[in-house]
């Protein structure tokens, strides 16, 4: 079936069976691999990508059913060369080690700052629970997103 | 690590799936999606937030011939109140229920919610895609049942209306036959001053509860308590009530000794399921403590 959604401001049209999960879209006919696929089953948060503004695991949504949809992945964040500032703020605070929940992590973040623009450090450790690293323990990661709220 | 670059030429796309194959059915009307039901029957599933199903499917848990997408059907969601209670539409976002004025005339509601999954879940989740999931250790399942919730059952046959009581079967399962589809959930507002808590022991935030309480009190003018209603989830194949604890509770004004008695006899008939993450006497040990934690903060809510 012919699926055409909007990513990071480009049209995408590809024919895909119904059954693709919308991270395999994302990472095999759009080409964009920054979406990782983590647990596959809604508890990683690898893969959280935003579907017309709102954060959303992608392992779990059929890309049937982004159709029509406008979607960013962290290919997307970036403008005019310029890192987004949640971005910025992972670079500057050391907000990751080997890399492989930060997409998912970074676009959790951008989400939950666009509903909480002044969170607490006790809202951004509940406000990011539906993400998992392995490696870096969070610490640097809530300073990151509370910088980036402060820089806002 | 494959190399991008040095892909090789393929004559057909060659792509990684995960679910079975179906066929993928995105009616826009509820007439539509029953349609579709009432024609595959069991080989068809109705496909509502996802964020079960779709999991089970890309592990291959389960599979189904016909797939039906109930996103595109608009009239499936909203949250309308009418005199004494609170209509929720199937196709309700957990998000939506979060954030909507209307919902929290029914304090369960947004005590509950939070605690399903993360954020990006419940963006996803719907209501009824929640209870008619019948997860025994889900949140909206416990709400539906301590609330004595009656949930509208459509097929293309008609409208059935049944209680809570009568609506879980066991672990996953309802009387929401194969051609039929749960589409609205009419969940009653309890009188002003009514004190609600929600607890729940898991081992994450967001991670399906080893125990859980659900409960609502209504107190009179000397701070007893006339009506009292408590579930428990992950304590049995369906959401239970406790029903003995419910009658011990009502018309006393209970001291902490009373609230840990009361504690002990909502789990004294139950024989809780054991799993990898709990034993069955820690389920029991932990419900009783639990019970009598949410009904203290209940109380306290209720001004008592």
């Amino acid at each position: 079936m012919d699926v055409s959604v909007t990513v990071n401001g480009q049209p995408q049209r590809h024919d895909v069976e119904p059954r693709t999960l919308l991270v395999q879209f994302l990472r095999e006919s759009c080409d964009l691999t920054g979406t990782k696929v983590g647990c596959d089953t809604s508890s990683c948060g690898a893969c959280t990508v935003l579907v017309d503004g709102e954060s959303v695991k992608s392992c779990t949504m059929l890309a049937a059913q982004a159709d029509g949809s406008s979607i960013t992945t962290i290919e997307g964040l970036a403008q005019g060369g310029l890192q987004h500032p949640v971005q910025q703020a992972f670079a500057e605070h050391h907000g990751l080690q080997c890399g492989y929940c930060t997409s998912g992590m970074v676009l959790a973040a951008v989400s939950f700052l666009d509903e909480n623009p002044n969170p607490t450090e006790a809202d951004v450790r509940l406000g990011l629970e539906g993400n998992l690293c392995r490696c870096t323990g969070y610490h640097n990661i809530v300073q990151a997103v509370l910088a980036a709220a402060r820089s806002r | 690590m494959r190399k991008r670059s040095a892909k090789p030429p393929l004559a057909l796309p060659c792509r990684p799936v995960k679910p079975a194959p179906f066929e993928y059915h995105a009616p826009a009307t509820t007439a539509d999606a029953l349609a579709v039901l009432a024609e595959h029957g069991d080989e068809a599933k109705p496909l509502a937030g996802g964020q079960s199903l779709v999991p089970m499917l890309a592990l291959r848990l389960t599979r189904f011939g016909h797939l039906v997408d109930l996103n595109r059907v608009p009239e499936l969601a909203g949250i309308e109140r009418h005199n004494g209670t609170v209509t929720v539409g199937t196709m309700t976002r957990q998000a939506d229920l979060e954030r909507s004025p209307d919902a929290a005339a029914v304090p369960l509601l947004g005590l509950a919610t939070p605690l399903i999954g993360h954020f990006q879940i419940r963006n996803r989740g719907t209501v009824g895609g929640s209870i008619a999931h019948a997860d025994p250790a889900g949140e909206l399942p416990a709400v539906v049942l301590t609330l004595d919730a009656q949930l509208d059952i459509a097929s293309a046959s008609g409208t059935r209306t049944v209680s809570a009581s009568e609506f879980f079967e066991g672990t996953w399962t309802t009387v929401v036959g194969d051609d039929e589809l749960l589409t609205a959930v009419h969940f009653p507002v309890w009188a002003d001053g009514a004190g609600f808590a929600v607890d729940e022991v898991a081992r994450r935030l967001g991670d399906f509860a080893l125990v859980g309480v659900v409960c609502g009190v209504e107190l009179d003018g000397s701070s007893k308590v006339t009506r009292a209603a408590i579930g428990l989830l992950g304590m049995g194949g369906t959401p239970l009530r406790a029903a003995a604890a419910e009658q011990a509770l009502v018309g006393t004004a209970p001291t902490d000794d009373e609230l840990t008695e009361i504690g002990r006899l909502a789990v004294a008939d139950l024989d809780p399921p054991a799993d990898i993450h709990a034993s069955t006497e820690y389920r029991s040990s932990v419900g009783a403590h639990v019970v009598k934690r949410a009904l203290r903060t209940a109380l306290e809510r209720a001004g008592g």
